[in-house]
């Protein structure tokens, strides 16, 4: 694996600081579940604001922070094809997601990004799209269902099944009532047993069974799978069962990381940085490296 | 040549501290022998390994590299300079040198840090020819010697049985120490002594080849059973680079701060959603030896080892990655490859 100097040159200053972080004001937010919450966050200037979006494209990440509690990396939400903005959206988690949560709009908040590998999306052109998404890991699907959306003509197909816990932790909800509304998307959404409300109108079931009855083709098509781990194990030998090559079946790793940039180690698989060979690798890939519990 | 009496080390220390030189050597404090910055009156000892590498003064265990000011909810950034301090590492040894093809390799492979490189540039390294060595030490195993030149600027050679210092320049930077030396290092002749004569411990390639292809042998579980997880090995290792980022603020103002880290500790890679890809001590230590001995070498054709033997040294449950290394070697001639 080499390195991507180009990709470095674009991101960093020569001989600047490699860990400093741009100031970012908080234009919106709103709170998705008890526990998350969606931050629009806009860039301190102009030339900023151009420079990230020159090189975003969707999969890529960023570190979020606030200075005094530190930083936490997380997805962009949004895609690259709404370029007056980014989206986050997080869990509180800790210490770094609650102070990041407590800031308010019109307050700042620190952003180094973007990192990482991304989606190769323009290789999907013409090809039908399937998402399967658990919980908070719809978020860094919806930049990817977002960007796809943005640029319907170009693909086939879009499927989407999302599950969460309880209908109470299903994110993005006016959002999944605009792509059921859609004809020219299909969106399944479901929670697991117990989890639902009395009008309730998804599915009831995990993620994998639901995945299982509906059975998307695999006819031309990709698949993208986020979620705990528990649901992409689970996941996988379906979509293998109903037909996906693994080459044709994407996850993001969701490895913990603190420098973003290749140099702290942290998430290190093998021989491989996911801060910069990932953090999107198709399943294929991931069945290539060590198997630690990832 | 240049040459020194053996007891007048600290004249070289002192001539190059006043020509403006941080000047860091092995010093004993406390009937311990550290890497330490030398001030007037401290004891040189070149006759003991000492605890620390010389990558404390590369990468020190904590740095700043963010700083802000608070004003209630607002922060604003301020500048953060790296420390470029003109350094010689005196008298460390070819084990922390060799460690260097390591840490330049990983601070810049792909983004370049910065805080590394100031302190690197501003680095003249001198390592001293071992002419001992313990039952620790495994250099030559890992494609190292007692008396290698790798990433030196000049040399500090055992003398005259002992009694003297050759110091011999390899670099520009090592010849504008010589210059700062004075007649701390005067023109003169002296014999070398024998290098240390370091056994051979195991076979490198057939650890690699062995890890390449046994992720999940239950030999792990055995060589990690003494592992406390108290994360000295990392710290002393030359080599060890992970790292932790946290910030640290009072009401006005904010540092964050680059601190060492280890993958012995179960925090490392633990999830903020509580799932841990290494949960145990064993697959932490299975990480330990396959990034020294598999996969930096896949990623960067480099050992992730100088064969210091400092994590040895320290190991309060007496694990040793030389004996760990022995080991596998051994059971690679057991097992081969295509048979396994």
């Amino acid at each position: 694996m080499s390195p991507d100097i180009d990709q470095a040159a674009t991101v960093q200053q020569p001989g600047g600081n490699l860990y400093a972080p741009m100031t970012m004001t908080i234009a919106e937010a709103r709170d998705e579940t008890y526990d998350t919450r969606t931050l629009r966050l806009e860039f301190p200037g102009e030339q900023e604001r151009a420079a990230f979006f020159a090189k975003y494209r969707v999969g890529m990440f960023g570190l979020y922070g606030v200075p005094g509690a530190g930083e936490s990396v997380f997805c962009i939400a949004s895609p690259p094809t709404r370029d007056r903005y980014i989206e986050c959206t997080f869990r509180r988690a800790g210490r770094v997601t609650a102070a990041i949560q407590d800031r308010e709009v019109g307050q700042t908040i620190t952003f180094r990004g973007p990192y990482g590998n991304c989606f190769p999306i323009e290789e999907w052109k013409g090809r039908n799209i399937v998402f399967i998404a658990g919980g908070i890991a719809l978020p860094p699907l919806r930049s990817v269902i977002w960007n796809v959306l943005d640029r319907r003509d170009e693909f086939a197909d879009v499927t989407i099944l999302y599950g969460a816990r309880t209908v109470a932790d299903l994110v993005y909800k006016d959002e999944l009532a605009d792509w059921q509304k859609r004809d020219d998307v299909n969106l399944i959404t479901t929670v697991d047993p117990g989890g639902e409300t009395e009008d309730w109108k998804g599915k009831i079931g995990f993620v994998p069974t639901v995945l299982e009855q509906t059975a998307p083709t695999p006819k031309n098509a990709v698949a993208l799978v986020c979620g705990p781990p528990i649901m992409i194990k689970f996941s996988l030998p379906i979509l293998k069962t109903l037909g996906f090559a693994p080459a044709d079946t994407y996850t993001t790793l969701e490895n913990r990381m603190k420098c973003g940039v290749g140099k702290c180690g942290r998430c290190n698989v093998g021989s491989l940085y996911v801060c910069k060979d990932g953090p999107v690798f198709t399943i294929e890939q991931v069945r290539k490296l060590p198997q630690d519990d990832l | 040549m240049k040459v020194l009496d053996a007891d007048k080390l600290t004249d070289l220390a002192a001539a190059l501290a006043r020509a403006g030189y941080r000047v860091v050597a092995p010093i004993e404090d406390s009937g311990v022998v550290r890497l330490a910055e030398w001030t007037e009156g401290a004891t040189i000892r070149t006759d003991v390994i000492p605890v620390n590498s010389a990558k404390d003064f590369l990468f020190p265990r904590s740095e700043v590299i963010g700083r802000w000011d608070l004003d209630g909810a607002d922060f604003s950034p301020r500048d953060v300079q790296p420390d470029a301090t003109k350094t010689v590492l005196l008298a460390v040894r070819p084990c922390d040198a060799a460690a260097l093809a390591l840490l330049d390799t990983i601070f810049n492979w792909d983004y370049k840090d910065d805080f590394y490189n100031a302190r690197r540039r501003a680095a003249t390294v001198v390592p001293m020819v071992c002419t001992a060595a313990d039952e620790q030490c495994f250099c030559t195993s890992v494609g190292g010697a007692p008396d290698a030149t790798a990433n030196a600027d000049a040399m500090l050679r055992s003398a005259d049985g002992g009694a003297k210092f050759i110091l011999e320049p390899l670099t520009d930077k090592g010849n504008a120490l010589l210059d700062a030396a004075g007649d701390a290092a005067r023109e003169g002749e002296a014999a070398a002594d024998p290098p240390a004569e370091v056994p051979h411990r195991f076979d490198v390639d057939a650890v690699t080849e062995w890890l390449s292809e046994n992720f999940e042998s239950a030999l792990w579980t055995t060589l990690s059973l003494g592992c406390l997880g108290c994360g000295a090995c990392a710290y002393a290792c030359p080599t060890c680079h992970c790292f932790d980022m946290q910030d640290e603020a009072t009401r006005t103002q904010s540092v964050r701060l680059k601190n060492w880290d280890s993958c012995g500790f179960g925090l490392f890679t633990q999830h903020a959603g509580g799932h841990n890809p290494r949960p145990d001590q064993t697959a932490r230590w299975r990480q330990r030896v396959m990034h020294k001995f598999s996969y930096i070498p896949e990623r960067f054709q480099l050992l992730g080892c100088t064969g210091c033997g400092r994590c040895a040294r320290l190991c309060g449950a007496g694990m040793s990655m030389s004996e760990v290394c022995r080991r596998i070697a051994d059971e690679s001639k057991k097992a081969p490859a295509h048979e396994s």
